[in-house]
């Protein structure tokens, strides 16, 4: 009887989590000190999938660096694309024209779907639902295939150009894409019937991984991580970009900063995406989709492939590159996973003399300590999956 | 505030500190001595008409053979409280390549801060956890300076050759049985 009556003795066990774990979405490593379920200490280890981005950056001119930001995110590649463009824009001085700034926010709102889409899939199905990742999946194919329509390619798409979008996009196009918004709420109400009322999933989320508003600014978090502890912090809002200040659109905030107010902010932000490209497509200006401005932006396709002028211009602009003023530049833009940035110190040559990109999913996964330590084990994976990392984005 | 009042009030404040103030598309940089870092940080985060609460970003720069300080670090400050925007950037000479951690003031710089560690060797005192961060702890280099080569080192990373030299071994075995 003694024996019994006596607590059990539990000793520390170290742990590794990851890299190749199916709930740690990537290759991310968590060293994990357990006292019994309690999660003692949390040490990320991050840089499996780095692959100097911001080097090669440095090395190519600004129109050969586009592609390298489809591997940032790459749930979201458009997002990164536009965000890309939009600072280089920016340094650039050039500005695009309504329709292809029209275009671009449709198709930014369409790569948040398709994360957030990726996001609630994986998150909820960590934790233990199926159904919700089936459905979503249908939806995003949906999204990739008018993608692939627009661009050839359903991933990384490196559609947006500096100055603009690579070609206009077609009647067809538009209409697919309005019939597809207006099917998809009904299917939102679908995803949340099986999950925001679901008694599992409140007790797996509600009052878990809580970060109080100071402490979440103090951390740098940004996004829907954020904007869970009760912050209106949105780029789209606060810089606005493209067509933003266009578009009549509301930012859902959180209040208790737990995994499941950020479950709901990130929820709310698929409605509201769904709100833009409806009135984006509704107010969809007519006009060019190239800026004017030769000097800084490549010839339309077709001219090149006619003409010896255009071939020699785009031959010295793709080799050679702009000639950019001297300055320096930093630029944010809200993907779906936070603020996207990008800073670029010019040299006045064609290529960034420093290119740096600024990850929310870095500053995120550097906060895991902070949200996993003093919880249970199976806390770390809601607390993964709610601040929706993508470790290509981390690594950089 | 308009940014250039912020540098101005900087510039009361601290007088020797200010080297330089450039503006370029409506953005001000702040151009510092790197010996009052975490003071001026704790002045701009905790004035409350400034209330520098989101530090942006951290990040390194090497300006070999363009400038007489070698390296910068670069601090991209934000109030979302008042809506103003500084960056700030310390001058750090390559023979001393150490700067104050700016933890105590923002913590999520922590690994903004490894990160410029990692890439540029610069040293942030008082960090608790100053390891690399993205690339392995055996790394010899720092990839992000201007005279490392794009392709990589000349000598192979151990690690890597040992993952090769384990394959080599394992090829000696029948797998099928």
């Amino acid at each position: 009887m003694e024996d019994i009556e006596k607590p059990f003795e539990t000793k520390e066990l170290t742990i590794s989590m990851g890299p190749q774990h199916p709930a740690t979405h990537g290759v991310l490593r968590l060293l994990l000190t357990l006292q019994g379920e309690n999660v003692i200490k949390c040490t990320p280890h991050v840089g499996y999938l780095h692959r100097g981005i911001e080097k090669l950056g440095e090395n190519k001119t600004y129109f050969a660096a586009l592609p390298l930001t489809d591997r940032l995110d790459y749930i979201s590649s458009m997002n990164n694309n536009v965000g890309y463009v939009v600072a280089v824009e920016k340094l650039f001085g050039i500005e695009a024209p309504e329709r292809a700034k029209y275009i671009r926010t449709i198709l930014a709102e369409m790569g948040r779907l398709s994360s957030h889409i990726v996001w609630l899939g994986t998150h909820v199905l960590d934790i233990g639902a199926t159904t919700p990742f089936l459905h979503a999946m249908v939806a995003r194919e949906k999204i990739l295939d008018l993608f692939e329509m627009i661009c050839g390619a359903r991933l990384t798409v490196s559609f947006p150009r500096v100055g603009g979008i690579r070609n206009d996009i077609s009647q067809e196009f538009l209409d697919q894409l309005y019939a597809f918004v207006l099917d998809f709420p009904s299917k939102m109400d679908d995803y949340e019937t099986l999950v925001t009322e679901n008694r599992i999933w409140k007790e797996r989320t509600v009052d878990i991984g809580i970060i109080s508003l100071e402490e979440a600014v103090n951390w740098g978090l940004t996004g829907g991580t954020l904007r869970g502890s009760g912050s209106d912090y949105d780029v789209r809002k606060y810089f606005p970009y493209d067509a933003y200040d266009k578009v009549d659109f509301d930012v859902p905030v959180g209040k208790n900063g737990d995994c499941y107010d950020r479950y709901l902010v990130r929820v709310g932000e698929m409605r509201q995406a769904i709100r833009i490209i409806k009135q984006c497509i509704e107010n969809l200006p007519a006009g060019p989709v190239m800026a004017d401005a030769p000097k800084f932006t490549l010839p339309p396709k077709d001219m090149v492939l006619k003409d010896m002028e255009h071939l020699i211009h785009q031959f010295i602009l793709i080799t050679k590159g702009p000639t950019v003023p001297e300055g320096e530049i930093y630029v944010g833009s809200e993907v779906p996973k936070g603020e996207l940035g990008f800073y670029f110190v010019s040299d006045g040559t064609g290529k960034p003399y420093r290119m740096r990109v600024r990850s929310p999913s870095f500053v995120h996964a550097s906060a895991l300590p902070r949200l996993c330590e003093g919880g249970l084990i199976a806390d770390v994976i809601a607390n993964i999956g709610t601040i929706d990392i993508v470790l290509g984005e981390c690594d950089r | 505030m308009e940014p250039l009042e912020i540098a101005e009030r900087l510039k009361e404040r601290f007088p020797d500190e200010v080297l330089d103030v450039r503006e370029f598309r409506g953005q001000v940089s702040v151009t510092l001595r790197k010996g009052k870092i975490v003071e001026i940080g704790r002045f701009l985060h905790d004035e409350p008409d400034l209330y520098f609460d989101y530090l942006v970003d951290l990040c390194g720069a090497d300006y070999l053979g363009k400038k007489d300080v070698r390296f910068e670090v670069v601090y991209h400050l934000y109030s979302i409280k008042h809506r103003h925007a500084l960056r700030i950037k310390a001058e750090v000479p390559e023979n001393d390549a150490r700067i104050d951690s700016v933890m105590p003031v923002w913590i999520g710089v922590n690994w903004h801060e490894r990160e410029c560690y990692d890439m540029y060797g610069i040293v942030f005192a008082g960090h608790p956890d100053l390891r690399r961060v993205l690339l392995p702890e055996d790394w010899e280099g720092y990839p992000l300076r201007k005279d490392y080569p794009l392709k990589g080192p000349a000598q192979e990373w151990s690690g890597f050759l040992d993952v090769l030299d384990r394959s080599k071994k394992y090829k000696q075995y029948e797998w099928q049985g």
